[in-house]
């Protein structure tokens, strides 16, 4: 069936389930490309990427190849790589430093904001053309604005703004960001970009999916478990290790101890599960003893205190992105196609603590996020088999009820999971979903 | 210098390249010393395993793990199995450092798995060690020319 109206759209999210059509129907997809990645606020990078003035660096819109920049005055712009002459892409490299952008068909030059500065052979061209018209421009999303050095973009020019947009999921950026002792973090230690033959949602919906890693991750929980801790390590594998067998934490841990809880807008966090002193800030080894002596030193031991027991596992903020303070990863979701989708995943160093902590990072990164994991893999296959199954043809509809009649209201105005394992932030992020694709 | 010939250098790297492709696994693993690493870059040039990430890195702890994995029933990421085969050419020798060699060499992996044929190349770097009449990896480094590229899952070791 064509899809003619928001009518359409609202029979394919039920309570519990939703249809296989929302994974696999082309149409579909380009309406989230135009409702949902063409208007809400999609994080597009961090400041610490664009210092100084002059810098840039490449990024994504949903579909749209833009530019992250920092203009001569400081502001923050976000513009789409194309040149207004030809079309050709303008900005080749992924990173850099430039007073200006120029084509390199025909050399139509543009400053940090965009704006159309130059153009050989000007006269040539008829008389009503003007380069101060925008449209000659690098066409700039009129809608940019950050939290706590997280930048985001809208395509729209009107709507909730960005904070309004978080909500409560501020806590989540905060948390972030209080860890570190000199109260500022940057992007390092390269990124990972891996894909898979999947819809871009399925992404999200298992980074808070308590109930899964028993089962996806049943080779590499069980072959870390068998492990002789004997054997030679730099430090890196023992991380490793630790955190694959952490998964294999019993579905009564997750049940009795871990919580889920959803917010407007589609967003969600899941508690920590982690209980293992190598892989938990606030317990007591030896890097973390000087990295808690340093958080006190700069920041007094209340306030330590108030930032470490802040525990939360991965933060989704629908649609794009997942990320988790403990260990500082940042995953941004990529749609391509309605069934293949890129993730890029970033990590964080926090300034002032440890450089042993950030080689933890690493280690973590590799063996959790990396596109050769042991852990990641498992996933990027199960995603790839949803892939399959709901282009099959087969069942019409997705379950995602479990826990349904237990969802209670949780006291920041969202709504709270009984235990981990349910598929509350699901449901939380179909709420969302169709809130998009059927406004007006 | 080594007393062991350049035919035996080839025929050592050969060797390995077969244990891959016939997923002989733990005899890999037995070809790496005891503290020996395993490392995937990447980035071009990158020099340090602990300050930024890898496709793969794994001290001997890890790669251990990694094996046992690559033998688990429960291994969605390889249910079913890529098949491989690996060609080694452009084999040099380049140092000799505390009697460790390093080595250098070129290859081609094709990986196939589920309907999907994958082409990676690059270059190899071994530390070998004599080791009676053959050699032990005292590490292996794989410089993927692709190593940045966005990629599918990674599950066999290069």
């Amino acid at each position: 069936m064509p899809l003619d109206n928001a009518a359409d759209i609202s029979t394919l999210v039920q309570p519990g389930r939703v249809h296989r059509r929302v994974y696999g129907d082309p149409e579909i997809f380009e309406l989230e490309m135009e409702q949902i990645f063409g208007r809400v606020w999609i994080y597009v990078g961090h400041e610490s990427q664009i210092r100084n003035p002059g810098d840039f660096v490449t990024t994504r819109l949903g579909r749209r190849p833009m530019v992250l920049t920092r203009h001569t005055d400081g502001e923050i712009h976000v513009i789409h790589n194309q040149c207004a002459h030809r079309g050709a892409m303008v900005v080749a490299e992924d990173a850099g430093n430039a007073d200006e952008f120029v084509c390199c068909y025909h050399g139509w030059t543009y400053d940090t904001t965009g704006k159309l500065i130059r153009v050989p052979l000007q006269h040539g061209y008829p008389s009503h053309f003007d380069p101060d018209d925008p449209d000659t421009a690098m066409v700039r999303a009129p809608r940019v604005d950050s939290y706590r050095g997280f930048i985001f973009a809208s395509l729209a020019k009107d709507g909730p703004s960005l904070t309004d947009f978080l909500g409560y999921m501020t806590t989540s950026f905060d948390d972030m960001v209080d860890r570190a002792p000199d109260g500022e973090i940057e992007i390092a230690g390269g990124v990972f970009k891996h894909a898979f033959d999947g819809n871009w949602k399925l992404y999200l919906e298992n980074l808070c999916d308590a109930a899964h890693p028993l089962f996806v991750h049943q080779s590499s929980i069980e072959a870390a478990s068998e492990q002789d801790d004997g054997a030679h390590s730099d430090g890196a594998g023992e991380i490793a290790v630790r955190q694959m067998r952490q998964n294999g934490a019993p579905y009564k841990m997750w049940q009795e101890q871990i919580g889920i809880w959803t917010y407007p807008n589609g967003h969600s966090f899941l508690g920590d599960y982690h209980d293992d002193e190598k892989l938990v800030a606030a317990k007591r080894n030896k890097v973390f003893t000087e990295y808690i002596a340093a958080m006190e030193t700069k920041k007094g031991k209340e306030e330590t205190k108030r930032v470490l027991e802040v525990t939360r596992w991965n933060s989704n903020i629908y649609p794009n992105i997942s990320f988790m303070s403990q260990f500082r990863q940042f995953r941004v979701v990529h749609p391509v196609s309605v069934n293949r989708t890129e993730v890029f995943n970033y990590m964080f160093r926090m300034k002032g603590a440890p450089e042993k902590m950030f080689e933890d990072t690493v280690a973590f990164s590799n063996v959790t996020n990396g596109t050769g994991s042991l852990v990641l893999t498992d996933d990027l296959e199960t995603y790839g088999r949803i892939g399959v199954g709901v282009n099959s043809g087969g069942a019409e509809w997705i379950e995602i009820g479990r826990g349904y009649e237990t969802d209670s209201p949780d006291s920041h105005g969202g709504v709270q999971g009984k235990d981990s394992t349910s598929e509350v932030y699901i449901r939380n992020m179909y709420d969302a979903w169709l809130g998009y694709m059927t406004a007006a | 210098m080594s007393r062991l010939a350049p035919d035996d250098i080839c025929a050592f790297l050969i060797n390995e390249a077969r244990t891959l492709d016939e997923r002989r696994w733990e005899d890999w693993l037995s070809l790496f010393a005891d503290d020996g690493w395993y490392w995937v870059p990447i980035e071009e040039g990158q020099t340090d395993p602990r300050t930024t990430v890898s496709l793969m890195y794994d001290d001997r702890l890890l790669l251990e793990t990694r094996v046992r994995r690559l033998k688990a029933g429960k291994l969605h990421a390889q249910s079913p199995i890529s098949r491989t085969t690996r060609t080694i050419g452009n084999v040099t020798v380049e140092d000799e450092t505390n009697g460790v060699l390093t080595i250098r060499s070129k290859f081609q992996m094709i990986e196939y798995r589920r309907n999907l044929q994958r082409l990676f190349g690059g270059t190899l770097l071994h530390g070998l060690a004599e080791d009676g009449d053959s050699f032990v990896i005292c590490w292996k480094k794989v410089e993927l020319v692709n190593c940045d590229s966005m990629m599918d899952g990674l599950n066999v070791p290069f």
